[in-house]
């Protein structure tokens, strides 16, 4: 094991911060992702949550592994066939796209729930004194609905990063894959995924541990 | 205290109202006179509260008229947002913003909707906190207070944007009992100093003493209305006395 750390400590260091990497991106995107499909499935107007239910529903029925081939491969193929024959996403690009919606989706359903775990007489009040549903929304609905959505959003957090994993299928040079080629290598996987289980391990509990610290200093006051 | 002359501050004609099938307002017109406090009285299911809402358009009017202000609320070309920064409203359960404290609280519409700035806003707001007695809070937060402390800051928030009129919905429902009287003397206070107000409550005492003119809703309609004493002391119509010598 040490052997393999030795050998291979570079390009694990390299990976992780590739993994890093597509997980941060895939994050902030499903951030917005998640908030404007949450508020189009709040809001009062029909086609809006038609579009939000059907994107939600969508990316809830298809399974990761599938969405990311079918932007990977499908995608450029889908382009050529309409023209564009320079099309081509790179592995990056594609995971990020695949991840962040995936992520979105899950992301718009913790908002949504959020944002309905506030008590209506929030937004009446608000909207009483004249502020537009926008303004409302923005300074007195989404604080405190923020605030009871964290621990299923650190939640989903995690979630993501393992996700990541997921990508090594389209050949993203993230900590999985390289666990791949380190096992091809040296031809002994019991070493090199139980060190590849470790920096997930530990990545992920100290996220959590920060996260949940960060957590209760949000909490303080209240 | 009406006005002289006053204008109408509060214009209802034929209103009705219903949720899927249930019709709840049935056909309810009602002038209110500037400076005028009208209490609304009835059974608890009367539609009291729905036709508060009705006035700001927190519910929408199925049919029928509302101007207040001269401001035609159920006309769908009007500025809701612009037409309700001249209604102020009370609820039962106060909704005081609970991610900001009493002042921002106060301070908050003011600020946003450019009324004034954030220094006038903010003696404004001290100035109201000190009318309702409520100084030394200025900086807690809704969880900190008393229902009753609460209700007065709610007052408060509506008095910052200086509304034409406020519709009370049954402030003093949530309260204990020993809470109620400073929530009153508050509205007394208002009352006296000329505020237009719509007031639902169960309160006969304060309807006796304060309004000027009492409204008995029932099933949807207006079943009798008049002064204090026509309606309290000596009403006419059978549901009127019938619900009396239940809360009396």
């Amino acid at each position: 094991m040490i052997q393999v750390v030795q050998n291979y400590g570079l390009m694990i260091v390299a990976a992780l911060g590739q993994t890093l990497l597509l997980c941060l991106l895939s994050l902030c995107i499903a951030m917005i992702i998640g908030l404007i499909v949450a508020l189009f499935n709040v809001s009062h107007n029909r086609a809006l949550n038609f579009v939000g239910t059907v994107f939600v529903d969508a990316i809830r029925g298809v399974p990761l592994i599938v969405l990311a081939y079918f932007i990977y491969f499908g995608v450029p193929a889908g382009m050529k066939a309409m023209g564009a024959v320079d099309f081509r996403l790179t592995a990056l690009q594609a995971g990020t796209a695949a991840l962040s919606m995936n992520c979105g989706a899950y992301m718009a359903e913790i908002i949504r729930a959020g944002i309905q775990s506030v008590d209506r007489g929030q937004m009446e009040a608000s909207r009483s004194l004249g502020l537009s549903y926008g303004q409302s929304m923005r300074l007195i609905v989404l604080p405190q609905a923020i605030k009871t959505m964290i621990p299923s959003i650190i939640n989903q957090y995690i979630i993501t990063l393992k996700d990541t994993s997921i990508l090594s299928v389209i050949g993203f040079p993230e900590l999985t894959n390289v666990g791949k080629t380190i096992m091809g290598n040296t031809f002994r996987p019991l070493e090199a995924w139980a060190v590849i289980a470790i920096v997930y391990l530990v990545v992920i509990v100290s996220l959590s541990k920060g996260s949940h610290a960060m957590e209760r200093k949000l909490n303080v006051g209240r | 205290m009406i006005k002289e002359n006053g204008k109408v501050m509060v214009h209802v004609e034929n209103l009705k109202k219903s949720f899927d099938k249930l019709e709840v307002l049935k056909d309810i017109s009602i002038d209110i006179k500037e400076g005028e406090v009208v209490v609304l009285l009835g059974p608890s299911g009367s539609g009291k509260s729905t036709f508060l809402r009705c006035i700001n358009r927190l519910e929408e009017a199925t049919s029928g008229k509302i101007v207040v202000d001269e401001m035609d609320i159920t006309d769908k070309h009007t500025d809701i947002n612009k037409a309700r920064e001249d209604i102020g409203m009370v609820f039962q359960h106060f909704n005081l913003f609970n991610n900001k404290n009493v002042i921002d609280n106060i301070m908050l519409a003011p600020v946003e909707l450019k009324k004034m700035s954030k220094e006038d806003a903010k003696a404004k707001a001290m100035a109201l906190l000190d009318r309702v007695g409520l100084s030394d809070k200025a900086d807690a937060y809704p969880s900190q207070l008393s229902g009753g402390q609460k209700q007065r800051v709610a007052i408060a928030r509506a008095l910052a944007m200086n509304p034409n009129v406020i519709l009370f919905d049954e402030p003093t429902s949530a309260l204990d009992p020993e809470m109620v009287g400073e929530v009153l003397d508050v509205m007394k206070e208002l009352a006296e100093g000329g505020m237009t107000m719509i007031v639902v409550t169960h309160e006969i005492g304060f309807a006796r003493e304060v309004a000027d003119r009492i409204v008995f809703v029932d099933g949807g309609y207006i079943v009798e209305q008049g002064t204090p004493d026509e309606v309290i002391n000596n009403p006419k119509e059978k549901r009127t006395i019938d619900f009396l010598n239940k809360v009396l």
